[in-house]
């Protein structure tokens, strides 16, 4: 068995009883978890669409 | 297609002919609520979503979801048409109206703070994101 053989098998029988000894035990959290979906759109884009957009709700006001 | 989807083009096809029917006879100037939604709007059993959409605040009935379903449907046909004009997504028309409609709502009436939570409109002004204007 070559020097290199070894230390691999020994890297991986310590990587086995790494991941066996660190078991981590996690809870589901208790409230729902919210995405933002949104989060992406800009602030200056929402500025761009203000008034065309309250202009649309006066206009459509049966719906909203 | 689903029956529920089938159901729902067929009452949007059916309001769209008897709107048209009714024009021909009474054009108003800036159209009213439906009385069913204005109720429903008035008892805080709907309210405005931040995402531009109306949401059912108090425990979902057939009724109520017919109600909802039937605004949004037309909403979402408005920013489409919109959104395009200003060379905007759907979404981010949609969130701008979302704004806007919240600002609009009268002191009762329910709208969605940036938490997701329902709150009722007081005098002052709504919980609103950040990025409104």
């Amino acid at each position: 068995m070559t020097h290199a053989k070894l230390t691999g098998r020994m890297a991986a029988a310590m990587l086995g009883t790494v991941a066996l000894g660190g078991c981590i035990t996690v809870n589901a959290p208790e409230e729902p978890i919210v995405i933002e979906l949104n989060v992406n759109i800009r602030q200056e884009v929402i500025y761009r669409l203000a008034e065309d957009a309250g202009n649309t709700i006066e206009e459509n006001a049966d719906i909203f | 297609m689903g029956d529920m989807m089938k159901s729902i083009t067929k009452s949007v096809l059916a309001a769209t002919a008897f709107a048209t029917a009714l024009g021909g006879f009474a054009a108003p100037a800036f159209a009213q609520r439906d009385p069913a939604y204005a109720a429903a709007r008035a008892a805080g059993q709907v309210g405005e979503k931040m995402d531009g959409y109306l949401g059912i605040v108090v425990a979902e009935t057939p009724e109520l979801r017919r109600i909802v379903n039937d605004i949004n449907i037309k909403r979402r046909a408005v920013y489409s048409e919109r959104a395009q004009a200003n060379n905007a997504t759907l979404e981010e028309y949609a969130l701008t109206a979302g704004c806007q409609a919240i600002l609009a709502t009268a002191p009762g009436e329910k709208y969605q703070a940036p938490d997701g939570s329902w709150q009722t409109r007081g005098t002052s002004a709504p919980l609103r994101d950040p990025r409104c204007p």
